[in-house]
């Protein structure tokens, strides 16, 4: 036991640790749990998930230097992507990932409603995706508008407008969405806050729920033969 | 089952090493682009030199502080912002002046000249300076900082360095 000193001191971390709090318990329930045979299918809600986390970092750290006013959102964009050491990354990844993380949301619930995953017991665990769903949409509406160039300027012209049209509440779903008559600093402000701190926290909650529920009941069978 | 070699490796200790290799190569290629885009603005080329002219030495009275500010235009991120400074000019003779910077060296307040102490003092937490810039009570740690200045053509320039 002398020739290793360290590792056992390790462990000895790792039991005062465990016996405080239940790390092998939490490892048994949320990683060792028994798993059907199935197929890289099944891996897309983890490859959300994963995204969704690479959303949350790379968020975090654009706001270090993004500005939410007309005054200064493009020009700070600007600097991001020229001024700031691997800023073009920072961004990129943003970028790129909310595409993928729309696709790859979709392709989950894709395989979850070919697999009939969402049968009993499991359709909160499918209501609460939809839900993740939209709101994954509506992150990337809010996202759009914040660079502040024309195509955003104009997507969200366009967006809010087609939100205006069931009857009766149409305008006045617009007039919301973009606090006024029209597109302003006040829309600026309110897609920022939309897109940093309310949907992503209502996603965060979501999401929570959803791993629970995942947990709890254990993943689907594919379907055979016979039934 | 029976015939795997205790030493092999199982799948499950195989996905392990895999995994936990793969994760640390993807948080390395994340984490250090992550941080050097946090300390990027600090890593920049800061301040750098420049000459001021202050104008002609007539303009100072003999052995009297006088108060000169100008302004300078810098760029910080995507915005020019105008960045003011002042500086205690005392004139000896037509070759020798004294310029300091209206700095504390405390905690970086501006001091002021009082004529009826013939002090500079430092508004902030009572700081007195001499006309030689050197501290007569309060906290500061050390003499008013002096720029270095030379003159032309009767016009006075300050050596002022940043960074």
């Amino acid at each position: 036991m002398t020739d290793k000193p360290s590792r056992s001191r390790l462990q000895a971390l790792y039991e005062w640790l465990d016996e405080r709090l239940g790390l092998t318990t939490i490892n048994k329930l949320v990683l060792d749990r028994k798993v059907p045979k199935v197929n890289w299918w099944y891996t897309l809600g983890s490859a959300t998930l994963f995204l969704f986390i690479l959303q949350g970092i790379t968020g975090i750290f654009l706001t270090v230097y993004y500005v939410p006013t007309p005054d200064h959102a493009y020009d700070s964009v600007n600097y991001i992507m020229q001024g700031v050491r691997f800023g073009w990354l920072v961004r990129g990844i943003h970028h790129w990932g909310a595409s993928f993380m729309v696709l790859f949301v979709f392709l989950h619930m894709l395989r979850v409603f070919y697999m009939g995953s969402y049968k009993y017991p499991r359709e909160l665990t499918w209501i609460i995706g939809v839900m993740l769903f939209l709101l994954t949409l509506g992150m990337g509406f809010t996202g759009y508008l914040l660079p502040w160039n024309q195509r955003a300027y104009w997507a969200t012209t366009v967006g809010t407008q087609i939100a205006g049209t069931p009857p009766v509440i149409g305008p006045w779903i617009t007039r919301i969405l973009r606090g006024g008559e029209d597109i302003s600093a006040l829309t600026l402000s309110r897609f920022f806050s939309m897109h940093i701190w309310m949907i992503p926290g209502l996603m965060l909650l979501l999401v929570t729920v959803h791993l629970y529920l995942v947990i709890r009941l254990g993943i689907s069978n594919p379907p055979g033969k016979d039934e | 089952m029976s015939s795997r070699n205790p030493h092999d490796l199982s799948r499950r200790d195989f996905f392990k090493i895999v995994g936990s290799f793969v994760s640390g190569i993807m948080g390395v290629m994340l984490g250090i682009p992550l941080i050097s885009y946090f300390i990027s603005p600090a890593l920049d080329e800061q301040g750098g030199e420049k000459w001021i002219p202050a104008g002609p030495l007539e303009n100072y009275p003999l052995g009297k502080p006088t108060l000169f500010t100008f302004t300078l235009t810098k760029q910080h991120g995507w915005e020019k912002t105008s960045q003011s400074y002042g500086v205690y000019i005392i004139r000896h003779s037509d070759t020798e002046v004294t310029v300091f910077s209206n700095v504390c060296t405390h905690l970086a307040c501006r001091v002021r000249w009082k004529d009826e102490l013939g002090e500079f003092v430092c508004p902030c937490h009572d700081a007195h300076f001499a006309e030689t810039g050197e501290v007569i009570s309060g906290p500061a740690p050390r003499p008013l900082d002096k720029y270095e200045y030379k003159i032309e053509d009767g016009i006075l320039y300050i050596h002022l360095v940043e960074g």
